[in-house]
């Protein structure tokens, strides 16, 4: 089965649960009372997707400003970036909407977008709706998903539909050599037995 | 962001300080029983190279940076300043008590940060330690309690009261009024101040602000700091120091408790040492271009430094790490990657460290401090490196079984009336100390005896008056603390032991330290 590496990074305002995210995605765990992260943290978690595996390299950055000047580091090279809200915070979704105009600006050309609206199991204090962040995705063409980390709500599904919006590999060029020797065997084995 | 730390531009530092640190020694030179004439680097736990640490007179050498500091400062050249040693007493008991109004006996200590705590609540005004930092402008930076907006006006009278006594040409260093000491500290663009009703003296509680200082240092770098105050003088800093607060809450807890930043030292895990030297090569062996340090922590305590050939690491540099491992569970999950200034290497530059534990849920912590910011990956390659030659060499489960006991108990030295002990050999800048006896196990205890042993060093420690020794009867212990130029000792016996005995105590407590320095520290530090 073809491994491919997909560099994933966190972005969002500082307390929205980037790493409450990355943290049920790799781990399934969930700390009410987690610390701000400093700088970033890197995690890698494989899953499989149709006939591959994917080996998320997952670095969650730290949200708080003296780390902003970081943050190209992280999102340099990136396949996809997950870009966090509070959907009890409005700021939060201000904010959202500048490390979209920094990605477009100073990102990769083709990394994929993913708006997460987390916090959702806290739709009592909501001050974004649902409506309007959606609007707002489809017009960048981003993915949007609101997920709640703490019930495990869309955590996973953001990564699937992450690998589904990754260009395929077989696709002309950009595939790895390793992949291309993989698919390129099978091929040659049927073309013996026709012959 | 800053740029990047060089080794080059920063050798200064090492070198006015003087390598004091004991030349290649044999261990036969050693002395088998340690006199008091023994010369540092002789003493039990001195190093048989040169010394991981930026040699420092240990405490002198913090003050007399606060010192070089005031002289330097424009307003500060007054006769005051140039004493350096007295404190401008102003006996000012109408003005502290508008902030204060003390008389509060009961204590009351919620051991989470009570960030909501009413600012004029009792159990506010009846904290032993307050420290606040502010901005030259008198915005409010960081309280230890309460919130930083309840308290503008009152740092706007801090700020106030620094102000005039500088428009004087002078410079406030404390006020002491009815049990209270208020310490001040200008670090500009910053101003520190302690409140402080423990018995600590001026110059231990001025050295705890100048910790708190280079705490927020080690965040942005003092040339950010001096550039953003330059742009917009009241600009509030509590905006590039958010998420931080903890690591400054932490380090004061640290500073009420941990032996270590008293003594200007780090204690070791009690480890074989041919398990520590396998530890130590196979750490060597692991380097990268690039890389500065590398430390193996397990828990508080030192496993092992690497370090570049001619860097030292300041103690209190190391103590900063100690305190951003110790405070971030955050750390715990994946590899952190920050940056971070050393504040005693070079206050302008970042380094950037790579923090991740060997095992998710084990105490042993390794801190990999590169130049290079894109350094994740090497860094992260030297981990596996390491831990597979520690697997090869069989190493990993030893390191695992030493973990099992971190400490060990006073009843080892064979001293029945012995409790507990401080010793911390100076040419290494390492200490040794059991863990603390029944007496001393709740937290109220623990400060109090840290408390017995910061009196202790402050009479040894004193400016102008310094003691060699002293012998002190209490009700609840008898303490003894010596110095000498080679190491300082502390210990505390119970309330019946004569002086006698103390005295007969210190001699076999030296002998058994140097039959146990083999495992009590790190006696042969590498370099790469």
């Amino acid at each position: 089965m073809a491994l491919r590496e997909l560099k994933v990074c966190l972005l969002g305002d500082t307390g929205v649960g980037k790493s409450s995210i990355v943290c049920r995605f790799v781990e399934d765990s969930f700390d009410p009372n987690i610390i701000p992260t400093i700088g970033a943290s890197f995690m890698t978690k494989t899953v499989q997707y149709q006939n591959e595996l994917h080996k998320y390299l997952i670095w969650d950055t730290a949200g708080q400003e003296r780390f902003r000047a970081l943050a190209p580091m992280y999102y340099r090279g990136s396949a996809a970036a997950i870009i966090v809200y509070d959907i009890t915070k409005e700021d939060s979704f201000q904010k959202l909407k500048n490390w979209v105009k920094e990605l477009r600006q100073h990102g990769p050309p083709n990394i994929v977008v993913a708006i997460a609206g987390n916090k959702c199991d806290l739709s009592d204090s909501r001050e974004v709706s649902e409506k309007d962040a959606k609007d707002y995705a489809d017009s960048i063409h981003a993915i949007f998903v609101e997920t709640s980390a703490k019930n495990a709500i869309n955590i996973n599904e953001v990564f699937i539909e992450i690998s589904q919006q990754i260009p395929v590999l077989d696709a002309a060029g950009g595939a790895s050599t390793k992949g291309f020797k993989l698919r390129h065997q099978p091929s040659e084995s049927r073309t013996r037995t026709c012959c | 962001m800053a740029g990047d730390v060089h080794n080059k531009g920063v050798s200064w530092e090492v070198q006015q300080n003087g390598t004091l640190a004991p030349v290649d020694r044999l261990r036969e030179d050693r002395s088998e029983s340690p006199t008091p004439g023994l010369v540092e680097g002789t003493e039990p736990g001195a190093g048989q190279k040169s010394a991981m640490f930026v040699h420092s007179q240990s405490f002198e050498d913090l003050t007399a940076d606060s010192e070089v500091s005031t002289e330097t400062h424009p307003e500060g050249d007054c006769a005051l300043g140039e004493a350096g040693e007295e404190a401008l007493c102003l006996a000012a008991k109408e003005k502290i008590q508008i902030e204060l109004q003390p008389e509060v006996e009961e204590e009351v200590r919620p051991e989470s940060r009570s960030k909501e705590e009413d600012v004029g609540s009792e159990v506010w005004r009846s904290r032993r330690k307050h420290v606040f930092v502010l901005s030259e402008a008198g915005k409010p930076i960081y309280t230890r309690y309460g919130t930083e907006e309840a308290l503008s006006s009152t740092m706007g009278v801090m700020m106030a009261l620094v102000s005039v006594v500088e428009a004087d040409k002078n410079i406030i260093r404390s006020i002491h009024a009815d049990g209270y000491k208020v310490v001040f500290l200008r670090k500009s663009p910053l101003v520190l101040v302690g409140v402080s009703r423990t018995c600590q003296s001026d110059r231990q509680l001025s050295r705890e602000l100048q910790y708190i200082y280079y705490q927020i240092v080690s965040l942005l770098t003092l040339t950010q700091l001096n550039h953003i105050f330059q742009h917009k003088q009241n600009y509030d800093l509590r905006r590039l120091l958010a998420g931080s607060e903890h690591l400054t809450d932490n380090l004061l807890r640290l500073l009420d408790r941990d032996p270590g930043l008293l003594l200007s030292a780090v204690t070791c895990l009690p480890l074989a040492s041919s398990t520590r030297d396998i530890v130590s090569s196979s750490l060597q062996a692991a380097k990268a271009k690039n890389l500065v340090f590398s430390i193996l922590l397990a828990g508080d305590r030192l496993v092992t430094l690497l370090r570049k050939k001619d860097q030292s690491l300041h103690h209190m540099d190391l103590h900063l790490l100690f305190n951003l491992v110790g405070s971030s569970s955050s750390f715990r999950e994946g590899e952190g990657w920050t940056p971070i200034c050393l504040p005693k290497f070079n206050t302008a530059g970042f380094f950037h460290a790579h923090i991740s534990y060997l095992e998710p849920a084990s105490d042993l912590c390794l801190i990999l401090v590169s130049t290079d910011r894109e350094d994740f990956f090497n860094l992260s390659d030297c981990k596996s490196r390491f831990l597979e030659r520690l697997n090869r060499r069989n190493a990993y489960q030893a390191l695992k079984e030493a973990l099992k006991c971190p400490s060990y108990s006073t009843a080892q030295v064979g001293i029945p009336e012995l409790r507990h002990f401080l010793y911390k050999s100076k040419s290494s800048g390492l200490y040794t100390s059991p863990e603390l006896p029944l007496p001393y196990q709740s937290e109220e205890e623990q400060e109090r005896l840290m408390g017995l042993y910061q009196h202790l060093h402050s009479r040894l420690h004193h400016s102008t008056r310094p003691l060699r020794s002293i012998y002190q009867c209490g009700e609840t212990e008898n303490l003894i603390a010596w110095v000498t130029s080679g190491f300082e000792l502390y210990l505390c016996f119970s309330p019946l032991g004569t002086k006698a005995q103390a005295v007969a105590a210190v001699v076999k407590l030296l002998k058994w330290i140097r039959k146990e320095e083999d495992r009590l520290f790190v006696l042969n530090p590498l370099t790469y």
